[in-house]
């Protein structure tokens, strides 16, 4: 059959703009996850046992279960109990949680690795427990962790290819469109794979940047 | 919950799951040869080499490895290459999971001190003898934790064959979530098993984590 790269152009504007939906979805699920993964550490270290344990299950279980898998349970489990969101709305939550997990594990260490002295003097000068944590304790713990969750970030980006599983009309779901017409597999999964790919340079030179900014704040 | 439902389609779960132990055994057995090679062509004297690996690496960890695997199994046939599902899922996965497994090997090799190898020449070791007597004795140490880790991420990895049609874990729950729209009762049966997988591989890097260990 071989290959045939000017069928492209003709379907250029299908795949970018699931190019667009791909960098919504990551951005929308990365800002769930940042703040889900603040609140889950929370949880973890400082909840009450009746909550924190179950918490700590569904963490586990979650971590230990295939992304792929979580998305097909949140998609099909929202509708059985009556919840029809839409699949962009599904994917984003799926996404968010699985990634929330993961940035809570940072979370966690670096909120323990935050000195007591800090919690200590908050205390002192009036602040109550929640606030100390909420304007003294986290703020210090997140700042640490910022280079390892845009590690996540950027695998977050090339996971949310999976919710076109679910049928959400992102950058895989665009291509595949594409190749249904064409039949040109090859070179609009290759068409595809530039633009993650593009997307993920810039996602590391932002992160570059950041972590040169955090790294002269110190 | 129907427990009902569970006890009769469990046995096509358990058959589902040793094809995914199956997929991760052929895959880490690839990714790690890759991995090898890989690191083996980043720390070479060769520049042409060099530039290989860190292209192999860059390329294969800066795109989703559901789009390798789509390449691989839909695109193949256009440039004459015919694979079945299960082949091209561990190919396309093992070669994905080698470019952060190069990254692991590289890394644990370089993170060895300079002296040791300046040692062994001292002694009269040829490069190639202090290189596999001295320096990779020492590094195979610090990479079974990370690489333990990659085996980890390379389990869960094998669930996106499900999108090729390959009958694994999540292919199974999700056809039959699609025939009993039960997705709680089928997330479980196929969540317990890879929990069990995942678990029981963490526990195994762990024990050669602490034989390994020399303090």
């Amino acid at each position: 059959m071989g290959l045939d790269f000017t069928v492209i152009p003709k379907y250029l504007d299908i795949v970018l703009l699931g190019g667009l939906w791909t960098i919504g979805i990551t951005v929308a699920a990365a800002l769930l996850s940042f703040f889900g993964g603040i609140l889950f550490a929370v949880i973890a270290l400082y909840a009450p046992a009746m909550i924190r344990w179950p918490f700590k299950v569904v963490e586990f279980v979650f971590m230990g279960t295939p992304l792929l898998l979580q998305l097909f349970l949140i998609y099909f489990g929202l509708v059985q109990i009556g919840v029809d969101l839409p699949a962009f709305v599904a994917g984003v939550i799926g996404l968010g949680l699985h990634f929330a997990v993961y940035n809570s594990e940072l979370i966690q260490t670096a909120i323990l690795s935050v000195d007591k002295g800090q919690m200590e003097a908050a205390r002192t000068v009036g602040l109550s427990r929640s606030q100390a944590l909420r304007k003294v304790v986290v703020p210090q713990a997140v700042r640490a962790v910022i280079p390892p969750i845009g590690n996540n970030m950027i695998a977050l980006l090339k996971d949310s290819a999976l919710v076109s599983v679910i049928g959400v009309s992102e950058l895989t779901l665009s291509a595949q469109r594409a190749i249904g017409a064409t039949y040109r597999p090859f070179e609009f999964y290759l068409l595809a794979a530039a633009f993650y790919y593009v997307i993920n340079l810039c996602m590391e030179w932002v992160q570059r940047r950041i972590e040169r900014r955090i790294s002269l704040s110190r | 919950m129907d427990t009902d439902l569970m006890l009769r389609v469990y046995p096509f779960f358990l058959e589902a799951a040793l094809v995914t132990i199956q997929l991760s055994v052929l895959t880490a057995l690839l990714g790690l040869t890759m991995g090898a090679l890989g690191a083996a062509a980043r720390l070479s004297r060769f520049g042409v080499l060099r530039f290989i690996g860190a292209a192999y690496v860059s390329v294969f960890r800066g795109t989703p490895a559901l789009i390798q695997l789509f390449i691989l199994y839909f695109g193949g046939p256009q440039v004459g290459i015919q694979l079945e599902a299960f082949e091209a899922g561990v190919i396309g996965l093992g070669v994905n999971v080698g470019a952060y497994m190069t990254e692991t090997i590289r890394g644990a090799i370089i993170s060895i001190d300079k002296g040791q190898r300046e040692a062994a020449r001292t002694l009269g070791l040829s490069q190639f003898q202090g290189f596999y007597k001295v320096t990779l004795p020492q590094a195979a140490r610090l990479m079974v934790r990370p690489l333990g880790v990659n085996l980890n991420m390379l389990i869960k990895s094998t669930a996106l064959v499900a999108a090729i049609s390959v009958v694994e874990l999540t292919y199974t729950a999700q056809r039959y979530i699609g025939s009993t729209y039960k997705p709680f009762e089928m997330f479980l049966l196929a969540g317990i098993l890879y929990i069990i997988i995942i678990y029981t591989t963490g526990r195994a890097v762990a024990w050669l984590d602490r034989r390994v260990q020399i303090t």
